[in-house]
């Protein structure tokens, strides 16, 4: 399978090439659009802050090849909240492919929520053998608001998407990579998709 | 609902275990990659290496080692130890740490925090605070809690969060040790005054200690060593009882 994670200098990439390893399947990184436009599959990562990320997209020429993809394509974390409307992260513009937006938690609860915490509301084959009662790794200070396109949802302050899907698009707030067991099933499900 | 998070803590000399560990079962203890990798399955939600080398040089097979766990271990870990640069968090993420965590560094030059969070975020920032309560105030201390300072806790704790912290580690030097439980007075202090979670540290004894530190110290986390090392508390156990006290963890 030809695998590819979108490399554009930012995100915790090391580690979800070691869990595709894991599952015995090389993902190879790659900036370079006709590499990405051709892959059987695409990872689109990201860690750190909304408008830097999204700006070394824009240099790259990423973000107009993006939401152009037919393959699946799973975007983690900031590569999730990337894919949306519009982050109020920096105020920025996103990729608009998931119809939501994205907030800060309020002060009411601590900010980063840090931690294992449940999905429900499961309503994807990326959840194939997934029970309601699992938990997922997050680290995020932003988050998704719920919408049409969710199909997982967490609870932390408020319900909030925890995972997305529109078309071929798929988008996790959660680390899969870093999730245990649970997390490499969610991966080997996307690579079955 | 966020849950509470149980941390086995490692002590790492020249990319080993160091002393102190008897598990079950387990060909190489002093192997940090197997014992890491024990721990995960065996229900840690997190893990933390601390590395107690000597020299810078001894540091280096400190990156073999963050390679390896990330290799092979499929839940988060923070690398502390000897951290004092945006070069050193920068070869630690690279390598596959999910976090770092500082401590003495960053009582010497408060700017490092700054830099280190607006560089890589302060999701992977922990600042570790050794403090000691003399009289009727806590202070800082350095160097694993060796060097005081007048530095006092609660202050430090603050400026910590304001400079970009994304988590604060912190162990009192008055119950490192002593499986007496942890300090909860301190520690809920420290959760009402900051708004990043907390990692309480110092103390674990009984599992009565960790439900405590979670209830009275509103702690986010728990970090222990040796009664996980020598099974005194297995960790699924751990989490049963917390659950059945009412806390939410991941079983």
């Amino acid at each position: 399978m030809d695998l590819k994670i979108v490399n554009y200098g930012a995100g915790n990439i090391k580690s979800i090439q070691f869990a595709f390893q894991r599952l015995g399947y090389d993902a190879v990184l790659s900036n370079n659009p006709d590499e990405i436009i051709k892959a059987d599959k695409v990872i689109f990562p990201g860690v750190g802050e909304a408008s830097s990320a999204m700006k070394m997209l824009r240099a790259s020429g990423l973000d107009a090849l993006i939401p152009q993809l037919k393959q699946p394509v799973l975007g983690i974390c900031l590569g999730m909240q990337l894919m949306c409307n519009h982050t109020e992260e920096g105020n920025t513009k996103g990729l608009g492919i998931f119809n939501t937006n994205v907030k800060r938690f309020s002060n009411n609860v601590k900010v980063p929520q840090m931690g294992w915490n449940r999905i429900k509301n499961l309503k994807s084959g990326l959840f194939k053998g997934i029970s309601e009662k699992e938990y997922m790794y997050l680290v995020h200070s932003y988050y998704a608001e719920d919408c049409d396109e969710s199909i997982a949802t967490s609870d932390y302050e408020i319900d909030y998407a925890s995972a997305l899907e529109n078309d071929n698009f798929f988008g996790v707030q959660f680390h899969p990579e870093k999730s245990g067991k649970i997390g490499e099933q969610l991966l080997k499900n996307f690579l079955e998709l | 609902m966020l849950t509470k998070r149980i941390v086995p803590c490692l002590d790492i000399k020249d990319g080993r275990t160091v002393k102190g560990v008897n598990f079950v079962d387990l060909r190489d203890a002093g192997d940090p990659v197997v014992l890491a990798k024990q721990y995960a399955d065996l229900g840690a939600d997190e893990l933390v290496f601390l590395d107690i080398s000597a020299t810078q040089e001894k540091r280096r097979t400190m990156h073999d080692m963050v390679l390896k766990v990330a290799e092979q271990v499929n839940i988060p870990f923070t690398v502390g130890g000897g951290i004092s640069s945006i070069e050193d968090v920068d070869d630690l993420l690279h390598c596959g740490a999910d976090k770092v965590s500082i401590n003495s560094s960053a009582v010497k030059r408060p700017g490092l925090i700054n830099e280190l969070s607006q560089k890589f975020g302060s999701q992977c920032i922990v600042v570790a605070i050794d403090a000691k309560k003399i009289g009727e105030e806590w202070f800082v201390h350095l160097a694993g809690g060796t060097i005081p300072t007048d530095i006092k806790l609660f202050e430090w704790a603050k400026e910590v969060e304001d400079r970009g912290a994304g988590e604060i580690l912190f162990t009192s030097m008055n119950h490192d040790g002593t499986k007496g439980g942890f300090a909860n007075e301190a520690l809920a202090k420290l959760s009402d005054l900051v708004n990043i979670p907390i990692i309480a540290s110092g103390g674990a004894g009984t599992i009565q200690h960790f439900a405590d530190t979670f209830k009275l110290g509103k702690a986010d986390a728990a970090l222990a060593a040796s009664v996980f090392h020598f099974g005194e508390i297995p960790i699924i156990e751990l989490k049963k009882e917390l659950r059945k006290q009412g806390v939410e963890v991941r079983l």
